[in-house]
């Protein structure tokens, strides 16, 4: 009776420690959401009370931003808005193709030997930190740029979206591979048993086919290319005006909270203005990179 | 004759996709040739082992290997353990559903964040709110959020090549849940586990814009002793060569450490690189004889 007595004790022990311990792996668990939430909040709560100072309107519409300005502080970031958008374009418009070509080479056309070659050597790349980059696009690029099109120096949006394009490659081409390798092999049995080449059973069928998880690896090239920092404001100039063209130097968001939050006054405007163009940008990457991960779930659930 | 053409225009297509591939390669081949070509000329050991002299015309790159070091042991302790739970959670003891869709989501999105926008996050909450200051600490710790997603990433993977068989056989045996985790899964996850802590820490260890604003100095070289004093300020690689190539008085001059500087920065992360896939190599020989 004592001996049974202690089992039902041992046992319900047993069961308590167990939830115990699934409660702190849970706790754990959630930890990923606080921080989500956490960034989000804090960038809100540290950068609205300038918002409501500046005002929407100016903050979002006006192109003339010159907090340090002696006789009229100016809080407007159309200019690296338009910036930021423009470099990651540039970025997209040479990095898409090129990771696209490369993806579906590796893909369907090299053979493993190639591959054991080419996917390291993605894989390196996407190691390489972008302060290195950045360094390359001052001292080889920026030279380059600045003997092709005759300009004093080289530091431009240009410069910018080709270190930018450098940045994405690995992100396009791996996940593009993933999709391109991923179609059914009857898509292609069928379209190469009724005649076609491989070349045509390439482009007409089985890019085609993986065209969601190409849009979606393009998505996330993007949001890489709209958040990083390090490259863009080394090789970019830093003209804090709006651009008219990829041979002017720019300024984008990311390199604006670089440069400025180390002079500015804590709790000041100017301090908090640079928390709010954190907060655009986390929206802006969310979005991007919400829309890549819809398309990647639904593409998922196709193929299964 | 429409065969022919079709045969030519198959031939250019494949040319242009293996163009499209060898302009990839050129790009690292030229990248690390050029760092290599000119940056080994001043590697030596007073360069590695020296403090920088001279308003940093001169010396060594020691402090700032010293600082990367202390920052990214900070990171590992902050953010492995937190990763390793995480992916225990959400694999072994999570049933599918709403929770486990807005953790995956959380996660998916947090590696999405730009690293700057870490920078801002890290800075206001361990600098200011936390009051830790402008420290290892705070850099180490903002550095670990940052590779979180990807060690719960890699923990999971190496979670799911476990075989499902090796829980059965615990649980048949009567054991519980976190005793089958503690004996049949996890000694056959770690190795995994510690590949993907390593490639996150080698990306961490060349991040530059979240450490802008945390702690990271121009110059000091007062190097943490034993016991280390976490609280202080630091030189770290990255941000070294950042000044060394922009914010230098004599850019022209210093050109060549700078190219030093990244050399190093790159071997190392290089080299973190290969002992992970080693690991993983290892481990996959050694799991397929049990």
């Amino acid at each position: 009776m004592q001996l049974l007595s202690k089992i039902t004790r041992t046992v319900k022990f047993r069961r308590l420690k167990e939830k115990v311990i699934e409660s702190f792996f849970f706790i754990n668990g959630s930890f990923a959401v606080i921080v989500l939430v956490g960034i989000f909040s804090l960038l809100l709560i540290e950068g609205f009370p300038a918002l409501q100072e500046i005002g929407f309107k100016e903050f979002f519409l006006s192109s003339n931003w010159n907090p340090t300005s002696p006789v009229r502080e100016a809080y407007g970031i159309l200019a690296m808005v338009v910036s930021t958008l423009m470099v990651t374009l540039g970025a997209l418009i040479i990095a898409v193709p090129l990771g696209i070509a490369c993806a579906a080479y590796l893909a369907d056309v090299a053979g493993p030997r190639t591959r054991e070659i080419v996917k390291p050597v993605i894989e390196i790349l996407a190691g390489i930190p972008s302060v290195v980059v950045g360094f390359i696009g001052i001292i080889v690029v920026g030279p380059l740029l600045s003997r092709l099109f005759g300009t004093s120096h080289g530091l431009n949006a240009l410069n910018g979206s080709l270190l930018l394009a450098v940045m994405a490659l690995p992100t396009i081409v791996s996940i593009s591979e993933d999709a391109i390798i991923s179609v059914p092999r009857e898509f292609k049995n069928a379209s190469l048993a009724l005649g076609a080449t491989r070349w045509q059973t390439l482009i007409r069928v089985t890019l085609p086919s993986a065209s969601s998880g190409i849009i979606a690896s393009v998505m996330l090239g993007m949001g890489r290319a709209i958040g990083e920092t390090m490259t863009v404001l080394m090789a970019t100039g830093n003209a804090p005006a709006l651009p008219s063209s990829f041979l002017e130097s720019v300024r984008t968001m990311t390199a604006t909270i670089a440069i400025e939050l180390g002079e500015t006054v804590q709790g000041g405007i100017h301090y908090r203005s640079l928390f709010v163009i954190g907060f655009v940008l986390f929206i802006m990457t969310f979005f991007v990179n919400l829309i890549s991960d819809v398309i990647l779930e639904k593409y998922q659930k196709v193929n299964r | 004759m429409k065969i022919r053409k079709r045969n030519v225009q198959q031939w250019a297509g494949f040319f242009i996709l293996r163009l499209a591939a060898l302009v990839i390669v050129f790009i690292l081949v030229f990248i690390l040739y050029d760092i290599i070509s000119k940056g080994h000329r001043v590697i030596s050991w007073e360069f590695l082992l020296e403090k920088p002299r001279r308003g940093m015309t001169e010396g060594g790159i020691w402090p700032a290997i010293v600082g990367t070091f202390w920052v990214s042991l900070v990171t590992i302790v902050f953010s492995v353990p937190i990763g390793m739970f995480t992916a225990i959670y959400l694999n072994e003891y999570a049933r599918q559903g709403r929770i486990v869709r807005l953790i995956r989501l959380a996660i998916r999105n947090l590696s999405g964040v730009p690293s700057i926008v870490y920078g801002l996050f890290g800075f206001a909450l361990f600098t200011l709110y936390l009051n830790l200051g402008l420290s290892i600490i705070s850099t180490g710790m903002t550095l670990g959020l940052l590779t979180l997603p990807w060690t719960i990433t890699a923990s999971e993977e190496a979670l799911k090549t476990v075989p499902m068989s090796y829980r059965e056989g615990a649980l048949a045996l009567g054991a519980t849940k976190w005793q089958t985790i503690r004996s049949n899964v996890l000694p056959y996850a770690v190795p995994g586990m510690l590949t993907g802590t390593i490639l996150g820490l080698a990306r961490a260890a060349g991040e530059t814009a979240p450490i802008l604003f945390t702690g990271v100095a121009f110059f000091w070289p007062i190097l943490p002793k034993f016991p280390v004093n976490l609280t202080q300020q630091f030189m770290a690689l990255p941000y070294h060569l950042f000044i060394m190539s922009t914010q230098h008085h004599e850019i022209v001059k210093v050109r060549p450490l700078a190219y030093g500087t990244a050399l190093v920065l790159i071997v190392l992360i290089i080299f973190m690189n290969t002992v992970a896939v080693w690991i993983r190599y290892r481990f996959r020989k050694k799991y397929k004889r049990a």
